[in-house]
């Protein structure tokens, strides 16, 4: 049985006078024990499309289905087998971090040693601190504490919302470690974030921006939708050679990447170092350099945006 | 290292909350119309830093001097001629685009006439012309930083605070922002930027990575980049931050 299926789900808000269109005909399946991510900006509807899924709200129309349980009918059981990381740190700041997973173990009628297996790698590094009060963690801490909290009843499917949105890389890499172990223990996840380059953990993603999903795919085959000739050029000055670029009428698009500025070039199989390097040397710029390179998730989600504003 | 014309100079900047430096000894200089990339793990004492430099917070002891100001004793001096702006806390959600202009520039000390031309000027830039009067709560994130990188810099500070500005942004309105950011600084306003997104720390002239309180690395991108031997910054971070003993106490 599938773990989650989304139908054709809408949602919208009124906000003062406006209406807002949170959610635009929501279509996907996640497959027993999969990592899917949901990876857009705030104000994609990432944050409506859990709510959906976790019952904490009813969508305008479309349904969806939890291990084949109807969110709108079957709320109950659905709760009871899923675990929910909100966006915001939802623990209670003022519980130390024992009383809080204690608590929520009771909220499910459970023990934090009928589950101990599962949390036991991320509360080890939290047994230290066992004592302090939830708020005074820091953001790594509180993001393992709620992890922890949305595992304590043995959920079968785990939903996280942006848990790794403001936290440094080096605790966002172990936070995906932790999910790569849970998945191999047989949960299925959905997980939202905007860094992009953590999508390529995950082994399907779906790219959501103002409540549309633009494209689902592996991260693997995204670059797949991308359906131009890309490069990357370097040089000591990225600034000076973007404006360059910029006003080029030859360049399609071009974005700053890192150290190097990433480019397509207006119709197709041109040589970009014949059209644009003697022109960038006489604006001075001599020392680029410009190479061919296969898109990244990244450059397919700036494509797909632009299109769609288009 | 000297600079030429350094905008904020700090030496052995410390401070310590009892037992605990939160910053350890930082001394560097930041030069004028530099962008400065303070990068850091969560608990590497980063805001603690900056609280400092922004004259929120007096030091436990050495020197810095931030628009030739002294963070000891010149605190009020320091807020006045500098622009700040976070992720977290921005602009007033219940008033118009045009209110929020009014109020920052107001509090900055900007003359009414020079404030009138300022709006106009701000709002044909930032082509926000059509919602002047709107309520900033309903302005998309990515707008509301622009708008609030805008009003950072109204009263042209010698420098300007900028505290993970990116955070949760589209990556097309993340890129437009750095433009921003190149902009800014072309005109002399030195920016002071952090961020978790590593590709940006590649749009700094400038990055010192800390770690546990002190300045571990500083030096330009593609300098730290050859130094450690790794392709990316986001590698160069990963090498000094995974040695941090307190990264998450």
């Amino acid at each position: 049985m599938k773990p989650v299926v989304c139908q054709h789900i809408e949602m919208q808000y009124v906000q003062g006078k406006k209406t807002v269109h949170a959610l635009k005909d929501i279509n996907f399946e996640v497959e027993p024990g999969e990592l899917f991510g949901l990876i857009g900006p705030d104000g994609a509807g990432k944050t409506s499309l859990f709510r959906i899924l976790t019952t904490l709200m009813l969508p305008v129309s479309g349904s969806a289905f939890v291990k084949g349980l109807d969110t709108n009918r079957d709320y109950r059981k659905i709760r009871k087998i899923v675990g929910y990381m909100p966006g915001r740190f939802s623990l209670y700041q003022d519980l130390s971090v024992k009383e809080n997973l204690q608590f929520f173990a009771s909220l499910f009628h459970t023990k934090i040693e009928s589950n101990y297996d599962q949390i036991r790698d991320i509360y080890e590094q939290l047994k230290p601190f066992e004592k302090r009060r939830a708020g005074k963690l820091s953001g790594g801490m509180k993001q393992k504490l709620a992890l922890c909290c949305a595992l304590v009843h043995k959920p079968e499917v785990l939903f996280l919302d942006e848990p790794t949105t403001g936290v440094d890389p080096v605790s966002r890499k172990e936070f995906w470690q932790m999910l790569k172990k849970l998945q191999a223990d047989g949960i299925s996840i959905v997980v939202s974030t905007p860094y992009m380059d953590e999508a390529t953990m995950c082994d399907r993603i779906a790219l959501i921006q103002e409540g549309q999903i633009l494209k689902i795919a592996s991260p693997g085959d995204i670059s797949d939708a991308y359906d131009k000739q890309l490069f990357a050029a370097s040089t000591e000055h990225s600034f000076d050679l973007l404006t360059l670029l910029r006003a080029n009428p030859e360049i399609h698009h071009s974005f700053s990447f890192g150290d190097e500025v990433h480019f397509s070039l207006a119709g197709e199989d041109r040589d970009p170092g014949a059209i644009l390097l003697p022109g960038l040397r006489e604006s001075g710029l001599k020392d680029v350099r410009i190479r061919e390179i296969k898109p990244g998730i990244e450059d397919v989600f700036m494509d797909l945006l632009e299109k769609q504003t288009r | 290292m000297k600079q030429a014309n350094p905008v904020i100079t700090a030496h052995e900047l410390t401070k310590r909350f009892g037992q605990f430096t939160a910053v350890d000894q930082i001394s560097f200089e930041v030069e004028k119309g530099e962008i400065f990339g303070f990068l850091g793990a969560n608990g590497a004492g980063k805001t603690t830093a900056m609280r400092m430099l922004c004259g929120l917070s007096k030091p436990t002891s050495g020197t810095a001097y931030v628009s030739g100001f002294d963070v000891y004793r010149q605190q009020n001096r320091i807020k006045a001629n500098i622009g700040y702006m976070s992720q977290k806390f921005s602009l007033y959600e219940d008033l118009t685009v045009r209110e929020n202009i009014w109020f920052y520039g107001g509090i900055y000390g900007v003359r009414k006439k020079k404030l009138r031309e300022k709006i106009e000027e701000l709002l044909t830039d930032l082509n926000l012309k059509g919602e002047a009067n709107t309520l900033v709560k309903s302005l998309p994130l990515g707008w509301k930083q622009k708008l609030a990188f805008s009003i950072a810099v109204l009263h042209e500070p010698g420098i300007v605070f900028l505290d993970e500005p990116t955070g949760g942004v589209d990556p097309i309105t993340r890129r437009q922002f750095w433009e921003m950011i190149h902009k800014t600084a072309r005109r002399g306003i030195t920016c002071f930027v952090t961020t978790h997104y590593m590709d940006e720390a590649e749009y700094c002239d400038r990055v010192s990575i800390m770690v546990d309180g002190r300045i571990e690395a500083l030096d330009k991108p593609g300098a730290l980049k050859s130094h450690y031997e790794a392709d990316t910054m986001d590698e160069v971070f990963l090498i000094l931050a995974r040695g941090a003993q307190r990264a998450d106490s």
